[in-house]
């Protein structure tokens, strides 16, 4: 078996969290960085906090040579209904850790969507002005807290504080079920990173 | 058929009070073989099913035939039998050994299965140290599609396929299969022999029980090398065909022990 | 019921595969079926079981031919080239009466092509995985979960009917996550018994022969046509496919796997705009669900085929159709992944009565062939 499985979720919280899902907006989110920045990890939490609400999900990395330190992608799809093509291309949230990333994906966000970048990584302001522009220092906040590398774990907290995909509860039951059995010490600074993302309010720097 | 003369002939020996000198090993089934007259195939298919019955496998061995001359075996050998593509009888020998490690696991392979369209399976079988074991008859030629330049056909050697005989410029020189093997770590035993004499006959024998023994040991990978004639495809008569073997073959492929993992013990 | 978990599409037919008792899995690398490999490497070994990397896709195939001869569940997996090369064990084992799961995640061809989602072997799979005169079960899982649903259904039909099964998907479908129920497992000692299979004679019966080879015309057209009348069997018994919307239908969607998804997308759409479409999804490719088709001729004035190739399934649609209304195609291929818009532009056409053979290399959609 793989480190997924461990416990179960009660009938009981299923029915609840999926009387909340179903409130929940439909949601096609695409996290794009370059590999090794934990974007795939980062969807995975995204889409088993989903899968805890009780909500249709799917995970999709982009996939082959890129794989090996080039640009990393990730498809996130909730929803209430089954998913047809599990392949976002045109996000309603897009996530993006490093410049060539955003540039690629920022013109394909859905107008009224929302884009959050790791401004430790992209000076940028956008150019749109229908969509919603976020950031956060992600990268430099994982750094200050002793936490390197969980820069992803910073920006799933403030997209979760930004879009209320999920709960906080959930995304921490997310992590528990996501980060691999032999990395368990592992859990607690995940956990750390989600609530510094959740909590940090980012400066409004581009002032539009 | 088959079955009623044999008993007959046994009925026959016990009604006369004659004692019985020489019978078909259990091992064999009854079919008759498609061998063509002078033909070593039969002795070396003999001396494998006589060292099952020595060794009490024959109800617990699963054999391989390859495509070749010897394509019908699985008729021929009383235990079970698996009949496999072109090469592959090494790879198919490894599923089976995987799926049942307690039962004896042998290839009866010839030198264009094993040594050209097989030389990846027989290698790699080799080298992970595949606990089977591999018959190998060298007899220089294809036999069954008919007389073709085979990749141990001897330099110079007249074939359909290699009219002026073998050019080592243009068609490379043969591989003697025991020396390129003999490198590898997973081989636990490796032995050249043939049949031309009873005196090698009972060698070839003792090679080939080496080879059971070392797998049902679990030592590794055997391989027991015969080389072989094709009086047929030669265009010689059984007796010039051995003499050839003697002064052609055997200079080429010399007999004796390649690999032996006990060596030394 | 058991939890959902999430799982990549490749590791949760891996892991179901080992639930239906497989303990033994030949392979040699190649993307995007790699997950699936490295899962068993993981796993088999603490079982008992055999994972063994291949020196090729040949000999790995013959190592499934081995096994199976002997009797046990046991798989490969590859994609697209590597299957090629397994044409000839496959062959083979249909020849020699040998279960086995052989999965092909597709990738784009023919060559070495790329390795994006692609349904460019449907032809391979249902009518040549080898020369010679004889089919493999082909099944097409469309999500997560049905990976692991039919890794279990193929080594069933597999052993029931004597036969090599494939599961035909697809980069998308293995490399995703979506939740997954796994199957309770099977313990590999108490399936059914394979009276044929070479597991030694132990002295009490006449020797088993595992065997494609007959050199008597009689006798090898006689098995030959014996082994048809078990396609024939299987044609009326095993179909499977998904219907949605079809009662009503005026137009009917035929799409599998991948492709399926994004046709359900177009087709929500379409409804939405009150367009009578539905969609049958093929399950079985071999056999094709013809039943189903026939039946939604009663109702459909036209089909169409909605593939990652340049139409391949349309075929078996129209000999299911047999002229009795048209059918159309749309597709991408090489890789890309059709949006359910573009889809939807497709069935708007077909809607209005067009006839067409669309392939957007035509740049703007325009009917083609």
């Amino acid at each position: 078996m793989s480190n997924t499985a461990t416990e179960n979720v009660s009938d009981a919280v299923r029915s609840a969290t999926r009387e909340a899902a179903n409130a929940s907006p439909d949601l096609n989110i695409l996290l794009a960085g370059f590999g090794g920045q934990g974007i795939l990890f980062a969807g995975k939490l995204i889409a088993y906090a989903g899968l805890l609400d009780g909500r249709e999900v799917s995970w999709l990395p982009s996939y082959g040579p890129e794989m090996r330190g080039g640009t990393a992608n990730c498809s996130v799809c909730l929803a209430r209904t089954p998913i047809g093509s599990p392949l976002v291309i045109e996000p309603d949230v897009l996530v993006a850790f490093n410049r060539p990333s955003y540039d690629s994906f920022v013109d394909k966000v859905k107008p009224g969507g929302l884009v959050l970048v790791d401004k430790t990584m992209i000076d940028v302001c956008p150019l749109r002005e229908d969509i919603r522009f976020e950031s956060i220092e992600a990268t430099q906040l994982a750094e200050d807290n002793e936490l390197k590398g969980l820069a992803n774990v910073v920006a799933v907290g403030k997209l979760l504080q930004l879009t209320g995909f999920s709960t906080v509860g959930q995304v921490e039951v997310a992590i528990e079920k996501s980060v691999s059995a032999k990395r368990h010490d592992l859990i607690g600074f995940n956990k750390k990173a989600l609530a510094i993302g959740y909590d940090t309010v980012s400066p409004k720097d581009c002032d539009r | 058929m088959a079955t009623k003369t044999a008993a007959t002939a046994t009925q026959r020996n016990k009604a006369e009070k004659n004692p019985i000198l020489f019978e078909r090993t259990p091992a064999l089934t009854t079919a008759i073989t498609n061998y063509c007259p002078g033909c070593l195939h039969g002795i070396t298919q003999r001396l494998v099913a006589e060292n099952l019955e020595k060794l009490g496998i024959t109800g617990t061995t699963v054999g391989v035939s390859p495509v070749g001359c010897s394509v019908i075996a699985y008729e021929f050998y009383a235990c079970d039998m698996v009949q496999a593509a072109h090469g592959r009888a090494p790879a198919v020998a490894t599923g089976l050994k995987r799926a049942h490690p307690e039962n004896t696991v042998f290839t009866y392979q010839g030198d264009g299965d094993l040594a050209s369209i097989g030389m990846a399976e027989t290698i790699h079988a080799a080298t992970r140290g595949e606990n089977i074991t591999v018959i190998f008859i060298n007899n220089a030629i294809y036999g069954m599609t008919g007389g073709q330049m085979a990749p141990t056909s001897l330099p110079g050697q007249v074939t359909q396929t290699s009219p002026y005989g073998r050019d080592v410029k243009t068609a490379g020189y043969p591989i003697r299969v025991c020396e390129l093997l003999s490198s590898l770590d997973g081989v636990a035993f490796l032995q050249r022999v043939t049949v031309d004499t009873p005196s090698n006959v009972r060698k070839a024998a003792k090679a080939i029980r080496k080879g059971f023994e070392y797998q049902r040991d679990g030592l590794g990978f055997s391989l027991i090398e015969v080389v072989s004639t094709c009086p047929t495809n030669w265009g010689m008569t059984p007796y010039a065909a051995l003499e050839w073997l003697r002064e052609n073959m055997l200079p080429y492929y010399p007999l004796g022990v390649y690999k032996d993992c006990k060596a030394g013990e | 019921m058991g939890e959902k978990i999430l799982m990549k599409g490749n590791e949760a037919l891996a892991e179901a595969a080992i639930r239906a008792g497989c303990r033994h899995f030949f392979g040699y690398p190649i993307t995007p079926q790699t997950e699936l490999a490295a899962y068993m490497s993981r796993h088999l070994p603490k079982l008992g079981g055999t994972y063994l990397q291949a020196e090729s896709e040949i000999a790995a195939i013959n190592m499934v031919y081995g096994a199976s001869s002997a009797g046990v569940r046991v798989m490969t997996s590859s994609s697209s080239p590597g299957v090629s090369l397994k044409g000839e064990g496959i062959s083979y084992m249909i020849g020699a009466d040998l279960p086995g799961l052989i999965v092909n995640v597709n990738r784009g061809g023919p060559g070495l092509g790329g390795i994006q989602p692609s349904q460019s072997d449907y032809w391979m799979a249902t009518r040549a995985t080898g020369h010679g005169d004889g089919h493999v079960f082909v099944l097409a899982p469309s999500t997560v979960q049905e990976m692991a649903d039919l890794a279990r259904k193929a080594f069933d039909l597999g052993d029931r009917y004597r036969m090599p099964a494939m599961i035909l998907a697809d980069g998308l479908l293995g490399q995703m996550m979506e939740p997954v129920e796994l199957p309770e497992p099977l313990d590999p000692a108490a399936l059914p018994p394979k009276p044929w299979a070479t597991t030694g004679t132990q002295g009490t019966r006449e020797h088993n022969i595992i065997n494609s080879l007959s050199l008597v015309a009689q006798i090898l057209e006689d098995s030959v046509i014996k082994r048809y009348e078990r396609y024939v069997l299987i044609k009326d018994v095993e179909q499977m496919a998904q219907l949605e919307y079809v009662e009503d239908a005026e137009l009917v969607v035929v799409a599998y796997g991948a492709a399926a998804r994004i046709a359900r997308s177009a087709i929500t759409a379409a409804r939405e705009e009150g367009i009578k479409v539905g969609m049958i999804r093929p399950i079985t490719l071999w056999p094709f669900p013809t039943k189903a088709i026939k039946n939604a001729c009663a109702t459909a004035r036209a089909f169409l085929s909605v593939e990652l190739n340049t139409g391949q399934m349309v075929d078996d649609v129209r000999l299911a159709v047999d002229g009795s209304v048209p059918v159309s195609f749309f597709g991408h291929t090489g890789g890309i992944v059709p949006t359910p818009a573009e889809v939807l532009v497709a069935i708007r056409k077909a809607c209005a009565g067009e006839t067409f053979h669309l392939l957007p290399y035509h740049s703007t959609l325009k009917a083609g062939e």
